[in-house]
């Protein structure tokens, strides 16, 4: 018999980013116990990372502004795939949740009426994003920490959920294990929500951290839950390129929504060559418009350099292609010149733009207040996801809730930036009030022992494994290296069933990684264990892929560059187990919008 | 490719030692790149700590060759590679394993603060109305990242060992942002007073120093505070405006 500690829990929340936590602090409004578990300390998760803002149509800055325009900009920069209910509720209720965070002590930076300023940013109509310079992501994360340690939540830091445990059809609870001594506990819960984030550690160049593994798509998976869409993984056009230890480290859009512009080797603005039809009546055709844009003009139309993320990172890659890129092989984005517009940009862009100017200061002797800096597209979020009902959060799973990242349904083909924020805050409250209601609900429900014995057994085996099996971090590059090259920004059918094929070999050699020395602190074990999480979610954005024979939002086929398969309709990819354990992949068709949803988008549209 | 040593610091509680690393480095690494090398190739189970690789997380706090640093911002050509770079862990708190350190008193030290208490809201919508001006110096304060590596290089606790005495000045910058906080309503001079020590605090400004969000803590946090605990428990004429007004 394995040894282990067991915690009892009403709601046990997996994850404490925004999500997680805004969850934990919702489902402990009631009273009920409730457990927090998160991989780091608390206060370290990708949330810490956001640096551009939250989007919400407070309208402090344009009143034009309405949850109707964000509705309609959150659909069109989804290319009309996202869920249109939860695309209301998110518009309708960001700006409740972004104000409560200033009740909880945060503080965002003030329009000249005192109240909270926003700016603008790709593929929203109007400036909607509420920031603090541009770590909006330390100072929410902040403020829902600060509060949430005094609402009894149970905080369970430096402990990874390897498994999730059901009994019969419903979920009661899951499995871990402490990162100190690596000790097993085992969390009893009448409901659980996932909110672990994304999945960038798949990929060689990414924005993300070692947390992102997909353990939560990977969890929900193994549980029977569906996959939704997992072909769209957002590329973010402006990831550094240089030096190469810093390659993929994000800089942030808020670069350009202040006025930066994207420049190729030949001095040209090459984003104004290609305009996409969606976008052509809102966008500047000219750079004094673009500037006065970015500038609060509001007659004028956003630049180029603010359409959305997949088109911007695609015309990044063509001009590389293409011989016209910088000396490291991305584009310059140039914020210095702004000198000619305003007087005191120096002094104007450390305002705006602190943690950007030391980022380039510290990592690559760059002044961005005197010298263009070199960006290409990094790997740094993803749209699909754990399938989730609009409303509840609640999974095909009884029980098994998602909201944060691993969710999926608000983003459809592409995220504009910003609305990732106000998902985690929407959503996040939304999991963490229907799973307190489904613990209420719903009584105890035992655990099955013989299947925690069985994952202990596994979680082990790294251990067990003979010496010369592989290195548990050779096989996660060898992961990464073969989905940059063949699930990247381009993909083919050729690239898609090679990388299937790849995952296929890199799965039979991670069920033998050795793992050395012994159960404290281990990363190498870490590793080893985090590589399933890693391959399942590889296996399903490569076969999502596959599935999806058009070239929309995020998802570009070489093979088939069409917007729609003829004939086919609008559909969503889903991915889930089937019977004899292998993945199975199906389309659902989207729902025609209601009639009512046709007319906001037509009239904001 | 270039070599360098790097002298890690292996062991937990029990048993450690310094282990000596040879490995590549090349332009523009960091000191993290190198230990994650040395992590993936020659010692698989070295524990560090790390998120964002951008100095945004404050999770690879640790010692570079005896100076607190977060060892992602730390560049390796600012450092001289003809002699071995020491990395170990901060010696303020207990050692978990090589380089991650037991930090959890830090987060018992915050969770037993008065929490941020506003007034009630200026509109009906439930917002307030703050001037931009009147939250700079609070915005300064809330750019920490909780690395706590001032609390590592603080003699109060790094030498004399006084946790239970002193919070340490993570926490002074915390306390400032909420005393600070135009709508908080909360009075918390007197723990500062009392339990939490403030008096230990003889402005070395070795935490300033350190500081890599560089908040200047002692001159806009802790002296600031300071002042007001004077003002409010010694100042004799102020004690007896109090006395009448009250
Ligand atoms: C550099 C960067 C900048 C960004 N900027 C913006 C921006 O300006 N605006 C915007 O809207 N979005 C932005 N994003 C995206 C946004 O920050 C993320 O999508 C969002 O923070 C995800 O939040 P989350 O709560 O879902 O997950 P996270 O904050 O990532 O938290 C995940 C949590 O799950 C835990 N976890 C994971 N797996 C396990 C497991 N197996 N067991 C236990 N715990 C686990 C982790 O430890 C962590 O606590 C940015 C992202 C990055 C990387
Ligand atoms: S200034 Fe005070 S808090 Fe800072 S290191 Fe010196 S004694 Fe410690
Ligand atoms: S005040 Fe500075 S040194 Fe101290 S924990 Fe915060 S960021 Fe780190
Ligand atoms: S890894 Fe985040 S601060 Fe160093």
């Amino acid at each position: 018999m394995a040894s282990y500690e067991t915690f009892e829990h009403d709601v046990l929340i997996i994850g404490a980013g925004g999500a997680g936590l805004r969850a934990a602090i919702e489902a402990a409004a009631d009273g009920l116990k409730v457990g927090l578990v998160c991989k780091s300390l608390l206060g370290k998760a990708h949330t810490v990372m956001a640096e551009g803002g939250v989007a919400a149509a407070l309208a402090n800055v344009d009143e034009r502004d309405s949850w109707r325009v964000h509705f309609a900009d959150t659909m069109r920069g989804g290319q009309y795939l996202s869920n249109a209910r939860m695309a209301e509720l998110h518009a309708k209720e960001s700006p409740d949740r972004v104000r409560e965070l200033e009740a909880w002590g945060a503080l965002f930076d003030r329009t000249k009426e005192g109240s909270i300023l926003q700016r603008n940013f790709g593929g929203h109509q109007y400036p909607r994003l509420a920031h603090v310079g541009d770590r909006t992501g330390l100072e929410m994360i902040r403020a829902l920490q600060d509060h949430g340690i005094h609402q009894g939540i149970d905080v369970h830091m430096e402990n990874t959920i390897v498994s999730l445990l059901k009994t019969g059809d419903r979920v009661s609870g899951a499995f871990g294990y402490e990162r100190e001594k690596g000790r097993f506990k085992i969390f009893s819960a009448k409901a659980v929500v996932l909110a672990t984030g994304g999945v960038g550690k798949a990929y060689k160049i990414t924005s993300n951290s070692w947390e992102y593994t997909g353990d939560g798509h990977s969890l929900a998976y193994h549980a029977g839950a569906e996959l939704i869409d997992m072909e769209f993984v957002q590329f973010h056009p402006t990831g550094m390129v240089w030096p190469p230890s810093v390659r993929g480290i994000l800089v942030t859009e808020g670069v350009r929504g202040e006025g930066g512009i994207l420049t190729n080797s030949e001095g040209n603005r090459f984003m104004f060559d290609d305009i996409p039809e969606l976008y052509v009546n809102q966008t500047a055709d000219s750079p004094e418009e673009g500037w006065n844009y970015t500038q609060g003009d509001r007659e004028a139309r956003r630049p180029p350099e603010l359409l959305t993320r997949d088109h911007v990172a695609r015309c990044i890659v063509r001009e590389v292609h293409e011989g016209r890129g910088s000396p490291h092989g991305g584009v310059f984005l140039d914020i210095a010149w702004i000198k000619e517009k305003i007087p005191n940009a120096q002094e104007h862009i450390r305002r705006k733009l602190p943690s950007m100017y030391h980022q380039f200061k510290e990592l690559a002797d760059i002044d961005i207040t005197q010298e263009p800096m070199e960006v290409g597209p990094t790997t740094h979020y993803i749209m699909g996801g754990i399938k989730v009902d609009a409303d509840t959060q609640m999974t095909c799973v009884p029980g098994l809730f998602a909201a944060g990242e691993c969710a999926a349904g608000l983003h459809g083909a592409n995220r504009l930036g910003g609305n990732s924020l106000s998902d985690l805050l929407v959503f996040g409250k939304r999991a963490g009030e229907y799973a307190a209601q489904f613990a209420a609900d719903n009584g105890e429900v035992a655990l099955d022992d013989s299947a925690i014995e069985e994952i202990a057994q596994q979680v082990l085996q790294p251990f067990d494994n003979p010496e010369d099996g592989d290195n548990p971090y050779e096989i996660q590059a060898q992961l990464q290296d073969k989905m940059q090259e063949l699930v990247g920004i381009a993909r083919s059918q050729e690239s898609l069933m090679q990388a299937l094929e790849e995952i296929q070999t890199l799965r039979e050699k991670a069920d033998s990684v050795h793992a050395i020395g012994n159960r404290e602190y281990n990363a190498g074990w870490h590793t080893a264990l985090d590589l399933d999480c890693l391959l399942t979610v590889s296996e399903s954005i490569a076969l999502a892929a596959l599935e999806r024979k058009a070239s929309i939002g995020a998802h570009s086929r070489d093979d088939f560059p069409e917007k729609e398969e003829q004939g086919a309709g609008k559909y969503n990819t889903i991915v889930q187990k089937s019977q004899d354990n292998t993945m199975g992949i199906r389309r659902e068709p989207v729902p025609e919008l209601t009639e009512e949803y046709q007319e906001i988008i037509d009239e904001m549209g | 490719m270039e070599k360098a040593t790097f002298r890690i610091w292996r062991g937990d509680a029990n048993e450690a030692q310094y282990v000596d690393y040879e490995t590549e480095v090349s332009e523009g690494m960091v000191v993290l790149d190198a230990v994650h090398r040395i992590q993936a190739e020659q010692a698989n189970d070295l524990a560090v700590r790390w998120n964002c690789k951008a100095g945004k997380c404050g999770s690879c706090s640790a010692e570079v060759n005896g100076n607190p640093k977060l060892l992602c911002m730390t560049r390796l050509n600012d450092l001289p590679l003809d002699q071995p770079v020491t990395v170990e862990p901060m010696r303020a708190f207990p050692i978990i394993k090589d380089l991650v350190t037991d930090v959890s008193w830090n987060f018992k030290v915050k969770e037993k603060m008065k929490p941020f208490t506003p007034r009630p809201p200026d509109e009906e919508d439930g917002t307030w109305r703050m001037e931009q001006e009147d939250i700079d110096h609070i915005q300064e304060f809330r750019k920490c990242i909780e690395c706590f590596l001032c609390q590592d290089v603080c003699h109060v606790l790094r030498e004399h060992d006084l946790h239970d005495e002193f919070i340490g000045p993570r926490f002074f910058v915390y306390a400032a942002s909420l005393e600070m906080h135009p709508i908080d309503t909360e009075n918390r001079l007197e723990e500062l007073k009392n339990q939490d020590g403030i008096g230990y605090c003889n402005i070395t400004k070795c935490c300033t120093k350190v500081c890599p969000e560089h908040i200047t803590i002692t001159d806009n946090a802790i002296i600031p505070l300071k002042e007001r605990v004077v003002d409010q428990f010694y100042d004799p004429i102020k004690r007896l405006f109090r006395v009448f007004s009250s």
